[in-house]
């Protein structure tokens, strides 16, 4: 054994490790930066990147869980947007019961108010969630075409209890009184909302990054997600796993729900299924499987449909299905590439 | 010889497929009233529509959500062009061969873009294009007249107003309305007996060896990706065709009655019900389920009145006429469960 070879074996020496790939990442600044002589003045542009990146934020909350279940059992849940409207109606029931402290000016009680409608938001879907996972996926997997429509006539099914039990109207979800209105800042409107949003949007993001790479969990979910059966092999569970891994996903569309609900300042069971369309972009340009390309491509396709609202109202849609093919022409499985699938 | 060595199979299947089809042909005859002559023309419409999905979902097992925007592309064409260049059989034609044009060559695109890989991508990327051109063509109203969509006249011979045989047989009045049923009927029937020719086809079967065994197919020499392809703009091109007669028919065009997304999922659920695999399946499928729609929400608003009456609002919710798509998507869930072969499926199977 050569001297140089032994060392590369010292046990001492860290694991060799994939390089990261930062282009994927340079990809939103360009585009903000590349949309900022569109649109030619700086209050506007920064009024507009936020707004993008905070209804970014809320796409990935709902499209994370999406992408990890697909990943991990090639699953892909058509009724996924269900969940998003359950977590818009239940904020509307936890909200009503703290109009006291939603009515103060003061930011403290200000969220206080919002505490329990997103407990409530994220358990009620998470158990939705688990009955989804159990009644419908459960006895469909590995079979596509059954699993696609199954999922789809679970998105119809929820759809219509919500509209059974809530009216089919829409529901005015007024936001808390401190998260309305905005700051100044260098002459543009900062909104409280969108601010409050992209902080929970990181602080999820993080706290996904950390559960994924720091923790045993997200170790196993991140090895499932390129090898299920090595991973069962080697005596874990993956079936349980699994389980977690929906309700986790399905409580955090709950959460998009919420967010994106008092962001439009209104709750509709027909949310759900006009935001999964944009999930599904999202999800397919970040490449199937990965959480960092689902966060990148939900920030990618924000701010390019709030760019492209503001320039030309009419393409927004049109402009991220270019997006998509264009990201799929650069890279056919997207940003990145996790799954061999 | 007409159905293409492909007999709907089982005693119990023929005879209901001839009982339909032959309620069907003699509808103008048989009932009375605009209303259900509509129910009639809608069965024929969704019946070939249904039959096109039929060759995606069922013959090449591709899941594709972007069926209705080829529907709305044949209706919108034909709409567009009677508007645009008035009232005559070559617009008609022009229309129609616009939109199939326009339907071909999506259908082309989205193709040969996204079954490269699975299944499941296809579908995915159709929902995504398809409600980008919903979205597209409301917004578009200088051209589909947006929201309100396009009312137009169709040509003289097929008005209301025309009347070819004031006493004909059974007394009833032969008019324009009556021409157009027939134009619908007969142009289904035909297209109908041809995707059943072409699913009998070398190629059809080429189809369900992909669907059963994608890997196998390959290695025997067949392009997965051609055939696929192909299979989506034969869809498309069918379904098209389907929109065109539904514009005809309704003499209307707009983005509720084409493109919605509710449109779809009655698709679906008609498909599943019928048969997949089968094409008689969208026969059977498209009869009961508008059938179904027309005359079951009826029912559903008898049972709402009796239990509001019996003081549960909370239970009568449920039995809303407007939450009959509730009981459907139940329905749907059930029979994609217990009888993924439909009601073709079977009543093949208990005549076997």
């Amino acid at each position: 054994m050569s001297a140089a070879e032994s060392q590369t074996l010292d046990a001492g020496a860290a694991l060799p490790q994939q390089k990261t790939d930062y282009v994927p990442i340079l990809l939103p600044f360009a585009l903000a930066l590349v949309a900022y002589p569109f649109v030619g003045s700086f209050s506007t542009w920064l009024t507009l990147t936020l707004a993008g990146l905070a209804m970014g934020m809320m796409i990935f909350a709902m499209a994370s869980g999406l992408t990890l279940v697909f990943g991990l059992m090639d699953v892909m849940n058509f009724g996924h947007g269900a969940f998003i409207s359950v977590g818009a109606y239940l904020a509307m029931v936890a909200i009503a019961p703290m109009a006291g402290y939603a009515h103060t000016d003061a930011l403290g009680p200000g969220l206080l108010a919002l505490l329990p409608a997103i407990a409530l938001a994220m358990i009620g879907s998470a158990a939705a969630g688990y009955v989804f996972e159990r009644v419908l996926v459960r006895p469909v997997y590995g079979q596509h075409l059954k699993q696609i429509l199954i999922t789809m006539g679970g998105l119809i099914v929820t759809e219509q209890v919500l509209y059974a039990a809530f009216g089919p109207q829409i529901n005015p979800l007024p936001r808390p009184e401190a998260l309305h209105g905005s700051i100044d800042f260098a002459g543009a409107a900062i909104e409280k909302y969108r601010l409050f949003v992209v902080i929970v949007g990181l602080v999820v993001f993080a706290l996904l990054q950390f559960l994924l790479t720091q923790t045993k969990i997200g170790l196993l979910i991140r090895a499932g997600v390129e090898n299920k059966e090595m991973v069962e092999a080697l005596g874990y569970r993956i079936r349980r796993l699994f389980v977690g891994v929906f309700m986790a996903g399905s409580a955090l569309a709950g959460l998009g729900g919420l967010l994106w609900a008092f962001n439009q300042e209104q709750a509709h069971a027909s949310m759900g299924g006009e935001m999964m369309v944009l999930t599904f972009i999202v999800i397919i340009i970040g490449g199937l499987g990965s959480v960092g390309g689902c966060f990148i491509g939900a920030v990618l396709v924000a701010l390019l449909n709030n760019y492209t609202a503001f320039l030309l109202p009419k393409a927004a849609l049109v402009s991220t299905i270019l997006l998509m093919v264009v990201v799929l022409l650069w890279r056919p499985r997207g940003l990145y590439a996790v799954t061999s699938r | 010889m007409l159905l293409s060595g492909n007999p709907p199979r089982g005693k119990l299947l023929t005879a209901l497929i001839v009982l339909i089809v032959a309620a069907l042909a003699f509808a103008p005859f048989i009932l009375q009233g605009s209303k259900p002559l509509n129910v009639a023309a809608t069965i024929c419409v969704f019946a070939l529509l249904v039959a096109s999905y039929d060759v995606l979902l069922g013959y090449a097992g591709i899941v594709s959500f972007a069926h209705t925007m080829f529907f709305g592309i044949g209706a919108y064409g034909v709409a567009i062009a009677l508007y645009g260049l008035g009232p005559s059989w070559t617009s008609i034609l022009i229309g129609l061969l616009a939109a199939l044009l326009v339907a071909g060559v999506l259908a082309l695109a989205i193709g040969l873009f996204s079954l490269r890989v699975q299944t499941i991508f296809f579908a995915m990327v159709t929902l995504a294009v398809a409600s980008a051109f919903a979205v597209g063509a409301s917004q578009l109203s200088w051209l589909t007249g947006g929201e309100d969509g396009r009312t137009f006249s169709t040509p003289a011979l097929l008005r209301p107003g025309y009347r070819l045989v004031e006493n004909g047989p059974f007394g009833v009045e032969i008019n324009g309305r009556t021409l157009t049923y027939y134009l619908v009927f007969f142009g289904v029937v035909f297209l109908f007996l041809l995707l059943l020719r072409i699913v009998e086809s070398p190629f059809g079967r080429v189809l369900q060896a992909i669907r059963e065994n994608p890997f196998r197919s390959e290695a025997l020499g067949y392009r997965i990706v051609v055939h696929r392809t192909a299979a989506v703009v034969i869809g498309a091109l069918f379904a098209a065709c389907a929109g065109a007669l539904n514009a005809i028919w309704l003499r209307y065009t707009g983005p509720d009655t084409t493109l919605s997304f509710s449109i779809m999922l009655d698709i679906l659920v008609m498909v599943v019900i019928g048969g997949m695999g089968t094409l008689y399946g969208a026969i059977v499928g498209a009869a009961v389920f508008v059938v179904a729609q027309n005359y079951l929400q009826a029912l559903m608003g008898v049972a709402f009145k009796a239990i509001n009456a019996a003081g549960l609002p909370f239970l009568a919710g449920f039995f809303n006429p407007d939450r009959w798509l509730l009981w459907l998507g139940l329905l749907f869930i059930l029979s994609v469960y217990f009888f993924p072969t439909g009601i073709v499926g079977k009543l093949r199977a208990e005549t076997k």
